[in-house]
């Protein structure tokens, strides 16, 4: 489906014969050029808020390509949870706890042949099973229906819409929703997990009788409740 | 209109392409522009009027109808001023990161039936994907300001709009178990007919959740009481505290276009899109498609529609906004967690139990087609796996009728 030149069209798109231009292959290779292009910005970059930002971009053009193929719930999502995601993980990760060290971030040298080891190795295992899958070799593209929102949900509570089966077998199907189930109590759960471990710690002020014996000046308040008090005043500002 | 570039006007078809695009481009851009525009002059005169003055009333007549062409004009004409802290590029990037988040979600939005940017089978949740994007120019404009007020403002803006993600996503969901697709198109189609046909009064827990929903939709796009970001008692400006002219109103027109935007979806998700209260095209016999003109005026008709309605929806938040006082950042996260959110998620459950239970309605048979076309569908796909269980309507008929006929 040609996405962009589709994109404002004001009827039902119709497939016409794009002659001059393959819009599809000049605009994939635009968005995989971004998309690249801000991937490497991302590590070249010392500022964690141009990194968010570099960041944003790559995943934004990986949405575009998605969108490209067709995928339009994938790159919805994509939008949502990576884009999103990367906006929570800036804000709430490093500017609450910026220390100057991640403002500007030094790598030491060690650490970058370690990082360009992994990541050639990750990318030779990534083209390898890339190339060796047959059908993506074929020079063109297939002429497929693009999947609809509608076939997943119904897949995902077992009705198979993309590959028929017979009656007694689809009764035998339950779908992905029990799985699905499974993996978001999970997250639940590690969700509430996190949010104890972070938990502000309430500690009984110290008894008079104490802090005489050991005379020693009174303990500075606990650090967990003074990391969030300063959360508090950033969120609230003045006035408190 | 490409088709027809190509064939009558024989334009080469990568220009027709481009030259459709632009056009429409041209129109949705113009849509934000215009609509900013108009919305700031009533803006001023709504709260004039509440305040009990007069607001403006001297550029272009009795009325100050320029008033806001002439504020353009003085933006423009204004010095660009930048602070010596600032994060230089990203400071420049951050109001066009918020524009263009806004203008983005346009794409998919629906202005009457297919007078759409492209329709996406997950219109939805890609409006609402984008439309939480327009926070990260925001936060890049507060961190690159390098002046403590616009990181407080950013700050809060983030949090809140990140909080009231939850319950608006609850509120969207409904509409769309009731259509059975995540199509705005289709969803707006659903609601044709009389008003009695929109999901606004389709039952008393859609009743209930369209305010939820605009309440949602108040707080994410930061509209008094909810504009905890800029408040000015506290925090200067918030996070356009250090931006001027040309900048700043970038960042005005992507507050406007989301207002209106959040406001159209609210218009197709519950009000019945470009179905009016009347279906004046239905009776009138335009949509069986016998003159040739018919198409084109349902289409207008459709688009004065959905336009009114969003319109009204502006006009409610800046009334809204300029009578009740500003919350607290406490109250407001109190508002999204322990009102809004538990809110939706019992009447979600209620919007599905009475699709169980009463699925005709009280009254049974004045909806048309409601559980017919959802056990169509299910019937089409188990029967057919050929064919995609969404059936994409022609003009003219609706798509329940359609699916009707097809689980006939």
């Amino acid at each position: 489906m040609n996405w962009m030149a589709n994109l404002l069209f004001l009827q039902r798109p119709t497939i016409l014969p794009v002659a001059a231009i393959d819009w599809h292959a000049s605009l994939f290779v635009v968005f995989a050029l971004v998309a690249c292009g801000a991937a490497v910005m991302v590590v070249v970059t010392d500022n964690v808020v141009r990194m968010a930002l570099h960041l944003v971009l790559s995943l934004g053009a990986t949405a575009g390509l998605f969108f490209l193929a067709g995928a339009e719930f994938v790159g919805s999502m994509q939008l949502m949870i990576y884009v999103g995601g990367t906006l929570v993980l800036l804000v709430f990760g490093v500017m609450l706890t910026a220390q100057t060290k991640l403002v500007a971030l030094q790598t030491p040298p060690g650490d970058r042949v370690i990082a360009g080891i992994l990541a050639a190795a990750l990318l030779a295992v990534l083209v390898q099973s890339a190339v060796s899958i047959e059908t993506w070799r074929r020079p063109g593209r297939a002429e497929t229906q693009p999947p609809t929102a509608t076939p997943l949900g119904m897949a995902l509570v077992g009705v198979r819409v993309d590959s028929p089966v017979s009656a007694a077998e689809s009764q035998r199907r339950s779908g992905y929703l029990l799985p699905f189930e499974i993996v978001s109590v999970h997250l639940l759960v590690v969700l509430v997990g996190a949010a104890y471990l972070a938990r502000a710690k309430r500690r009984r002020t110290p008894r008079p009788i104490d802090v005489v014996a050991s005379a020693d000046p009174p303990p500075p308040l606990p650090s967990g409740r003074l990391e969030d008090r300063e959360t508090a005043s950033v969120l609230i500002g003045s006035g408190r | 209109m490409a088709e027809f570039l190509i064939n009558t006007v024989g334009l080469p078809t990568w220009l027709a392409w481009s030259a459709t695009a632009g056009v429409a481009a041209f129109l949705i851009l113009n849509v934000i522009a215009g609509g900013a525009l108009v919305f700031i002059w009533a803006e001023r005169k709504i709260a004039a009027r509440i305040q009990d003055r007069l607001g403006p009333t001297r550029t272009g007549g009795r009325f100050g109808w320029l008033q806001s062409l002439a504020d353009g004009i003085k933006l423009l004409a204004k010095e660009d001023l930048m602070p010596d802290g600032a994060d230089s590029l990203l400071f420049r990037l951050a109001p066009y990161v918020s524009f263009c988040a806004s203008f983005c979600a346009f794409i998919a939005m629906p202005f009457a039936f297919d007078v759409v940017g492209q329709r996406l089978n997950v219109g939805v949740f890609f409006v609402i994907a984008v439309l939480g994007l327009e926070v990260f120019g925001v936060i890049l404009a507060g961190y690159a300001s390098a002046s403590k007020w616009s990181l407080f403002g950013a700050m809060r803006e983030a949090a809140q709009v990140v909080s009231y993600e939850v319950p608006l996503g609850m509120c969207v969901v409904v509409p769309v178990m009731l259509a059975g697709s995540m199509d705005l198109v289709t969803i707006g189609e659903k609601q044709a007919g009389w008003l009695t046909n929109w999901y606004l009064f389709h039952d008393p827990f859609t009743f209930v959740i369209f305010w939820v929903y605009f309440t949602c939709a108040v707080a994410s796009v930061n509209r008094a009481p909810f504009d905890l970001a800029e408040a000015e008692s506290e925090l200067v400006a918030g996070f356009h505290t250090e931006y001027s002219g040309l900048r700043w109103s970038f960042f005005f027109m992507a507050e406007y276009g989301s207002m209106f935007l959040v406001s159209g979806l609210a218009a197709v998700l519950f009000l019945g899109g470009w179905n009016g209260p009347i279906p004046i095209a239905e009776l009138a016999g335009w949509s069986d498609g016998s003159a040739v003109t018919a198409p084109y005026a349902v289409r207008l008709l459709g688009c004065a529609n959905l336009l009114g309605k969003a319109t009204v929806g502006v006009l409610l938040m800046m009334w809204i906004r300029w009578t009740l006082p500003r919350l607290r950042i406490d109250q407001v996260m109190t508002t999204c967690l322990k009102y809004c959110t538990p809110i939706a998620a019992v009447m979600f459950a209620g919007v599905m139990l009475w699709q169980l239970f009463l699925p005709g309605g009280l009254v049974p048979g004045s909806r048309r087609g409601a559980i017919a076309v959802r056990e169509g569908w299910l019937e089409q796909a188990v029967e057919k796996p050929e064919e995609p269980a969404a059936v994409p309507a022609d003009a003219g008929t609706s798509v329940s009728q359609q699916l009707v006929g097809v689980a006939e």
